[in-house]
Order: structure tokens, then sequence, then C-alpha cells
């Protein structure tokens, strides 16, 4: 049941080939053998879930169920679950058991989804590797010794391993399609404002987007279509009808005009990953898509504008950690300043402090102009290369990230070194655009992953796109070794 | 690229983060690097360019000034790291 997409799950469900508890004992069971390997959950809600399962059997047994009423997910440890441990990967929220759901988890539920539990992350989602996890590090199930990318790798190495056929995910710089570039699965980071942030712990607000992952395109529909919704408590929130994000997978791209940005295709991207997404874009071109060469002349400067704007208002976010009213507590302060000063130095990671302190600097006295107001003004041109290329192009491809996955302590002690290996999805969280990448080769066994974005809530042509190139290609099928 | 010793302190303080004798030397300098990436900002010409705060150009909702969230004060205690008479504690801070 494991191989079987979520697609294929709510038919058997629907038609009750199999039944919820079934399904959920049998994934609970994989978690249990499997994820020791992994550490890709790092809690699980067996008994939650089982008895979710027999209702959502109730439910489908009285007919009428909602898609994705019975089928198992797992949630990225970042959206609060009401009465379940949620971490963010941090010691300072180890012990943090949220009285509310996020509203993305009550979509979930109200939809009969089955959650199984949560999932292992980059501490507060800042890293590239999930090597800063409190909890350590996931690995990459097609290569132990290899990051599974970060900061959604919990959930994108979980899916690669058939612990779950979908997951909760979030993206900041590239979160969600980094890892699922790594992992070998589908994810997509939808527009900013599609996906409500209640609940979802915060990074950087101005960027933070949750999405789905799982193993194929339409699968990524599915839950697509439960997870974007309105929300009054959301104020960033978008008041847009959801589309049916199935209903338009079967769309041909002939006549569809991709934007192939060359900044993309330049120094410091492996050989194997270029020829890999060059070939992807051949097989679209075959299926009749026009491929467009387009500039995005200030690519570069995404990465320095975003490790200004997100430590800022990372800075500002995470000084509600103080150890007043909820998680860690140093022992025996000796006064408010020792209480704040100490709890926060021992409840966070290193990473989560240095850039708490570069958002700090950048917004201090002196240096806010010429940091957070410059990188806003970049920020300004970098979107604005986006709107000129989509005034003659509807989608843009090029590689996820610039190679396969590393090994853990590849990037060693320099913290830019791992910065850099969100180049290429940065910009789409800066211009608030929808993302995706999906898998589109394999390099020393190691997957790739092809990125497309697409415009402004164009959710349903990029999915339709990947769908089609996936109706004609077998990658997204192929699991690691032992997993099948 | 490093940052000078007074300057971390400074940091440390105004973001509420203890550090560590020992560690100053090296936060300072992995503090420098990504400082050095992120000064590859001052090349870019942005004369005139409007500065970008949020990807949608939408304003900001307002409703009706009506109570939607019931008291949980009981659930949201019951989470913190010392409370007493239905109040949060912390170190005394008046003398």
């Amino acid at each position: 049941m494991h191989n079987l997409t979520i697609a294929e799950l709510v038919k058997g469900l629907q038609s009750k080939k199999f039944t919820s508890v079934e399904l959920t004992q049998h994934f609970l069971d994989r978690i249990s053998s499997l994820n020791p390997a992994y550490n890709a959950v790092i809690t699980v809600t067996a008994e939650q879930a089982l008895k979710a399962a027999a209702a959502a059997d109730q439910r489908l047994a009285a007919g009428d169920a909602p898609d994705l009423c019975g089928v198992p997910i797992l949630h990225k440890d970042i959206f609060c679950t009401d009465g379940v441990r949620t971490s963010c990967g941090s010691k300072m929220l180890d012990n943090f058991i949220p009285p509310y759901n996020a509203t993305v988890v009550e979509n979930f539920e109200q939809a009969g989804a089955v959650v199984l539990g949560k999932t292992n992350m980059d501490e507060f989602a800042m890293g590239s590797s999930n090597e800063t996890s409190f909890y350590g590090p996931v690995k990459n199930p097609w290569a132990i010794d290899s990051v599974p990318g970060g900061s959604s790798g919990g959930s994108a190495a979980a899916v690669a391993a058939r612990l779950a056929p979908g997951a909760t995910a979030t993206d900041t710089g590239g979160s969600i399609r980094q890892p699922a570039a790594l992992c070998g699965v589908s994810g997509i980071k939808p527009t900013y404002g599609r996906v409500s942030r209640w609940g979802m712990i915060a990074f950087a607000s101005s960027l933070d987007q949750g999405g789905p992952m799982a193993r194929t395109a339409e699968d990524c529909a599915l839950l697509l279509n439960c997870m974007a919704s309105y929300d009054d408590k959301d104020s960033t929130c978008i008041e847009r009808e959801v589309p049916d994000y199935t209903a338009t997978l079967n769309s041909s791209v002939k006549g569809l005009r991709i934007g192939i940005p060359k900044e993309y295709f330049s120094e410091g991207l492996h050989p194997g990953t270029e020829k890999a997404v060059r070939a992807a874009l051949a097989n679209l071109e075959a299926q009749g898509a026009e491929l467009v060469e387009i500039s995005l002349p200030n690519s570069a400067l995404s990465v320095p504008a975003y490790y200004v704007i997100a430590p800022a208002e990372a800075s500002a976010n995470l000084s509600r950690f103080d150890g007043s009213r909820y998680g860690y507590r140093c022992e025996d302060p000796k006064d408010l300043q020792d209480m704040y000063c100490r709890s926060r130095a021992e409840g966070f990671g290193e990473e989560v402090q240095r850039r708490i302190l570069i958002g700090t600097y950048c917004l201090s006295a002196g240096y806010y102009d010429a940091y957070y107001g410059k990188a806003q003004q970049v920020r300004q041109l970098i979107q604005q290369d986006f709107v000129k290329a989509f005034d003659n192009v509807d989608l843009i491809m090029g590689p996820t990230c610039p190679s396969p996955a590393f090994k853990f302590g590849a990037k060693g002690d320099d913290p830019v070194a791992m910065y850099l290996e969100d180049i290429y999805t940065i910009a789409t969280n800066l211009a608030g655009l929808p993302g995706m990448s999906i898998p589109c080769g394999m390099v020393e066994g190691k997957p790739v992953g092809l990125q497309i974005i697409g415009n402004y809530f164009d959710e349903a042509r990029i999915l339709s796109a990947a769908h089609q190139y996936q109706q004609s290609t077998d990658w997204h099928d192929l699991a690691p070794e032992g997993i099948a | 690229m490093s940052i000078e010793r007074k300057e971390i302190e400074k940091l440390a303080t105004l973001s509420r983060i203890a550090i560590n004798e020992e560690t100053i030397s090296e936060v300072s300098q992995r503090l420098g690097s990504v400082l050095e990436l992120v000064d590859q900002l001052q090349a870019a010409n942005t004369d005139g360019v409007e500065a970008m705060s949020h990807p949608m150009q939408t304003s900001q909702r307002l409703r009706e000034d009506e109570v939607t969230e019931i008291n949980r004060r009981e659930a949201l205690q019951a989470i913190a790291p010392k409370t007493e008479d239905g109040l949060f504690l912390v170190p005394k801070v008046i003398e």
C-alpha cells in the first residue's frame, strides 16, 4: 500500500479496497521499523492516528467523504498541533504543547486526513541540510551519508522512504523545493498568502509559506486543494477562491512558453544536474512547449538580499521566546535580564543565534538604511525581473539547486557555503511567487530536481506542467534501495 | 571581515543572548563572513527604487471590533514555566 500514490489511496479507500485503519497501521509499522535509520519523524501520534482512522472509516462508510478522508499524512513540526508537542526542531520548544491547531492542521482534520506524527526539520526552519535540528539530522534515504536538504528535510525524507504518502512543509527560501529535489519527491511552495500562516511558527513573515510534498504533482494538487484556504486569522492571507488544482492537470503543454533564465545555468551548477534539467526541458519541448531564453539580471543579489531580510524578520519574530510564558527557561535565573539572556543562549542553537545577531545588526541604529533599506530596494528589483519575464513567458524553469545531496559536514564551518545552496530558490520567496520542484533525473545515485516557477496564483499551471512531465517519465516512481 | 568585540557585545545585549567569552572571536568571524556576503548589495544601483517590504501590494484588513476569542487562561498558562494565581511568574524585577 505504501507504493500507491495519494490519488490511488483515495480510490482504494472510497471503493473500500482497504480501510483507513489498515492503511494507517501499515504506515505506523513502517515508521517504527524504518524511521530509526532516517530520523525523519520526531513525534509519532499512533493512538490519535488510529482513532482518526476509525472515524474516517465511518465517514467513508456513510459515503460523500472528502477526497483526503482516511489518507495518512505527516505534519512538519512547525505547524501547531493541539495537544501534540510542536518543537520547530528547537530545544526552545522541546516542551511546547500548543493548546490549538494551525489552520493548515485544522483544514486536514476537517477533511478527515489522518495525522501519523510530526517531521524533523532544521531549527526554526533555518538551514538547508537538517543539520541544525535539536533532534539530530535527518538522513537522506537515497544516500545515508548525505543530507536530505532543509529545512523540510524530515517531510521530504519521510515521503521518499514511503513513511507517509504526503506531508506538509514550509518554504522561506527554498525549504520545500530544495529538500524535495534532494530526496527525489515533488513539492510546491504556493504564492505568498495562498496558504494560511496562522499557527505556523514564524521565521520570516514576509517570506514564509506553507505547501505540500508528495511523490507526484497530482498528489500535491490533492493536498494543496485542502491546504490552501482564505483565513481571517492570517491578515496576509489572500481572499481569493481556491481552484480545484486537480481539474486542470490534464491540460497539454502545447504552446506553453517556458522561460529558461540564463543566470540559472551559470558557474557553480553541477554538470550532471544541468544535463538532467536540460533533458527535462527537452521532454517538455517535445510535447509542444516552447523554450525561451530569458534573463533575470538581479539573480545574483537574491542571496545577499535574503540574508538581510530573513534574519531581520527572524530577529523580531524570535524575540517572543524569552522564557516567560512558554518554552524553555534556564535554571535559577538571577534576575529578569539573566532569564532572557540565558534562556535564549541555552534554548537556541548556533545557527538561530547567528541569524538573530545578523538581523539585529542590520536593523540597529546606523545600519538600517545601508542594510535593511537597501535589501528591500533590491527585493523590488528582483520582483521586477520576474514581472518583466512573465510578460513574455507562462512558466520559468531551471534547476532547483546547484548539485545533488552533499555529505554531512560538507559545508563545514562557513555559514555562507550553506546559504548558497538556495541560490536558485530564494528569489521566488523574495518576489512572493509560487515554485515547485519535481524529480527529473539521477546523478551519482542521487535525485535531481527540476524547478518550475509560475506567475502569482498560477499554481494550477505549474502543477499541470509537472503532471504532464510525470505522465511521460518515471523519475517520480523511483524508490531508494530497500524501500520499495 | 570581522566585527569588533565591542560590537558583538552590543548585539548580544540588544538580542538578549548571552555569549560566552571563549566564543566571541568565532562568532565575530562567522558573522563577518555573512556580512561580507550581504555587502554585495552595496554595489547594486537602487537610485529611485522604492523599498519593497511585502510581496503583495495589499492594505491591512480591518475587522469589526468584536470579541472573537474565548478566554483560555488555564490552557495557555498550563504550558508556562511558572505561574501563580493566574499570573506568569518571572524573577523579581523591582527591588
